[in-house]
């Protein structure tokens, strides 16, 4: 009996360490949650996935190309570690069932550079088949009649996926506050938010420098319009430090399908050219200081000064970079660039 | 329409104010107060409330005809004071801000909107705010003085004071805020229904909705109903002159006398107040100034003698300064109520610089809330909370004791 307890000790003993060794390797798999400390990665990877063909011969993207051209993107996001399988594979290292998951898209430049409804609902379709409910998955901005005017079809209750505006279920009454920034949440955020995708737009933008990743988080407090003095800076450094919104962002997708170098936020189609292409990352500095840097080449290219001439350099991503903030990388000696 | 608000932006709610709706400060009121000033506080409430002075919330009821929908285009007219610009941009000329605006985009104030290349306000006749309250609740001490202020405010603020008290209109857009339709005449017309001499654009910043408030001015006066702003000053010469050049009466929050307070606790600058105040003086516009003394941060002796100083050259002495007492709330909840004796050291700096009238604001029942002849030392308005309640100056405008006269609005 304590011969059989013994060795059964020692067994479970084995078992407990062989277990523990498989369910990490498979919780790491399955769900590595990101590390949501203070520390910002030792490097950074952005994806630029590019398909010349995402529109066919039309004007419109198409849906299968923008849903294979997602696939690409997220497959090598995820491949530096122990690459995915397949791309539902790749989803279920940031997500698990059971979560609320809510995409903040870009809706302010309308039809013409606002996130692309393909691109949407490409994510939704590999949120679903992770195994997300459709109820579970909130597609939203600040402003439903803007999403409206973007294209989205504003869809609230029943068993599919949620498109709607804060304006719908509006703010929390209690105020956040991070350094130079106090504000109220969207409930969207606080209420229907275990993982927080980010899906910006890439343009230019006459105060910020840029809007990307880091600035599309202007859409989750209630008063942008105080914090756009010094070419946002440091807000959009402090907004995106709040707790709420730190904790919960786990993923940018920059849709960049159609771009734009100069004249934003609002639509300028004389400034715009069809980039046919996704940035993505999990660091919102690396993926803005790699969107700015195309943004740059292609303003050089049109015969545009730098922003930095301009006097409108998006200086807030080095502030969320630095010792204060450490949101992520924007030194490109610490950014991995991936082209696919 | 928001029934929240029943106090000024600088001036917390106290006994004798609104009695109607109890706020949190009014509610823990008595813990901060000496018994003194508690059944000061009482009586004042008493008073007020028997009296039947002051009426019920209007914020708790509807009371301008047709109920807003949030986009309804009704509140949105052209704004008038900017520049058009290339690209669709535009230069906004109402504020020293001088917000640049690309299309879609919205000001500073956030009630502003860029469309197309077109400046537009998205408040006119939009009222979150609507109370019947005691002109020395503004404070407006030398202006018919015991009289009510139909008062009103839309969304919005050009600026971010860290002490607002009424954060939730003023640092919100308009659509964030429950609002009803008020067009001018309707504004006049209740006015005169409640009894009020006056309009008051109050709580929020009268600045961001001077297109509303220039035509409901004008309504009023038309009806026999003056009006009255209670204003950051924070404004371009131009349309101060147009819109403030329609009010009988403006009471200017005088922040601080620094320009790092300026900068980093309001998001303004203290220059272009300063230059209103001058230009009101020029215009003849009877001002009173209210300075809300927080702790630690705008309380020094030198900052105190240097306003005092600075009024008395470019103003004269006889303009009203208020030494009000700050609360904590919005976001510097981290620093007390200012103590008493630190505005009674204001109050004592200012009075030796030579200022006639220096009040004492948001500690009911002090002394330094009453109005002095500066000749011959007598009482002339008692005041008690928010009610004024002995009233000897002359017809007009003397002191009764010495005839010395007493600069002000004293007669409806």
């Amino acid at each position: 009996m304590d011969a059989v307890a013994s060795a059964g000790r020692r067994n479970f003993l084995r078992q407990c360490l062989v277990g523990a060794a498989a369910l990490g390797a498979s919780g790491s798999a399955a769900f590595p949650a990101p590390a949501r400390t203070n520390a910002p990665p030792a490097d950074s990877m952005v994806v630029i996935a590019r398909d010349p063909q995402l529109r066919g011969g039309g004007a419109n993207v198409d849906a299968r190309r923008m849903e294979a051209l997602l696939d690409r993107a997220m497959l090598a996001l995820f491949s530096r570690d122990r690459a995915p399988r397949t791309p539902v594979e790749a989803w279920k290292r940031l997500i698990r069932p059971g979560q609320t998951i809510s995409l903040k898209v870009n809706t302010l430049g309308g039809r013409g550079i606002s996130t692309n409804l393909q691109l949407v609902e490409a994510i939704c379709e590999r949120l679903q088949q992770a195994g997300i409910r459709p109820a579970d998955i909130t597609v939203w901005d600040r402003d439903s009649e803007e999403m409206e005017r973007a294209g989205f079809r504003i869809a609230m209750g029943g068993n599919r996926v949620q498109y709607f505006g804060t304006d719908r279920v509006n703010y929390e009454q209690d105020l956040v506050a991070y350094g130079s920034v106090g504000s109220r949440l969207s409930k969207i955020l606080t209420e229907r938010t275990d993982v927080l995708i980010n899906l910006p737009v890439l343009k230019d933008h006459d105060g910020a420098g840029v809007t990307l990743a880091l600035k599309n988080m202007y859409g989750v407090i209630h008063n942008p319009n105080k914090y756009h003095p010094n070419g946002c800076n440091p807000y959009i450094a402090d907004v995106n430090m709040l707790p709420q919104v730190r904790s919960r962002m786990r993923l940018t997708i920059c849709d960049a399908t159609t771009a734009m170098y100069e004249g934003g936020p609002a639509f300028k189609p004389q400034f715009s050219w069809q980039y046919n292409a996704l940035l993505v990352s999990q660091d919102p500095v690396a993926l803005d200081a790699t969107g700015w840097r195309i943004i740059e080449r292609k303003r050089a290219e049109n015969g545009f000064r730098t922003l930095e001439a301009e006097q409108r350099a998006p200086r807030y991503i080095a502030t969320a970079a630095d010792a204060q903030h450490r949101l992520g990388n924007c030194d490109r000696r610490k950014i991995t660039t991936v082209e696919v | 329409m928001h029934a929240k608000v029943d106090r000024e932006r600088d001036a917390p709610a106290s006994p004798g104010g609104t009695a109607h709706v109890q706020s949190p400060e009014m509610a823990d009121a008595p813990r901060l107060l000496d018994r003194r000033s508690f059944l000061m506080c009482a009586l004042a409430s008493g008073a007020a409330l028997s009296t039947g002075e002051f009426t019920s919330s209007l914020g708790a009821q509807p009371i301008f005809s047709g109920e807003q929908g949030q986009a309804n285009e009704q509140f949105t007219v052209e704004a008038r004071f900017y520049e058009k610009q290339k690209e669709k941009r535009i230069k906004c000329k109402l504020c020293p801000r001088e917000c640049v605006v690309g299309d879609k985009e919205r000001g500073y104030c956030g009630v502003r909107e860029n469309r197309g290349g077109t400046y537009y306000s998205l408040v006119h006749s939009r009222v979150c705010a609507a109370h019947v309250d005691p002109i020395e609740k503004k404070p407006l001490f030398h202006f018919l003085p015991g009289t009510t202020a139909f008062s009103i405010a839309t969304a919005g603020c050009n600026v971010n004071c860290k002490f607002c008290q009424n954060w939730d209109i003023s640092q919100v857009r308009p659509e964030q805020v429950p609002a009803q339709y008020a067009p001018p005449q309707r504004v006049a017309e209740l006015a005169r229904q409640y009894n009020c001499p006056a309009i008051a654009y109050t709580y929020s910043e009268p600045v961001v909705f001077s297109e509303y408030l220039m035509d409901t001015a004008d309504a009023g006066h038309q009806a026999g109903v003056r009006s009255v702003v209670i204003s950051n000053g924070y404004i371009q010469e131009e349309p101060l002159k147009a819109a403030y050049g329609k009010m009988d009466a403006v009471k200017i929050d005088l922040k601080a006398y620094s320009d790092s307070f300026y900068r980093d606790v309001v998001a303004g600058e203290l220059k272009p107040v300063l230059n209103t105040l001058v230009t009101l003086r020029k215009m003849g516009k009877w001002t009173e100034i209210v300075y809300l003394v927080v702790p630690t941060l705008n309380d020094g002796d030198a900052e105190f003698r240097g306003l005092a100083q600075w009024i008395k050259t470019n103003l004269g002495a006889d303009v009203p300064l208020h030494f009000t007492q700050f609360h904590p709330d919005y976001l510097l909840k981290n620093l007390p109520i200012t103590p008493v004796p630190t505005l009674e050291r204001a109050k004592a700096i200012a009075d030796a610089e030579g200022l006639h009238y220096v009040y004492i604001g948001n500690v009911p029942g002090h002394p330094a809330q009453n109005t002095y002849c500066p000749q011959c030392r007598r009482m002339l308005v008692e005041r008690v909370g928010f009610t004024a309640g002995k009233m000897l100056i002359r017809k007009d405008g003397n002191c009764p004791f010495c005839r010395h006269p007493i600069p002000g609005i004293w007669r409806a």
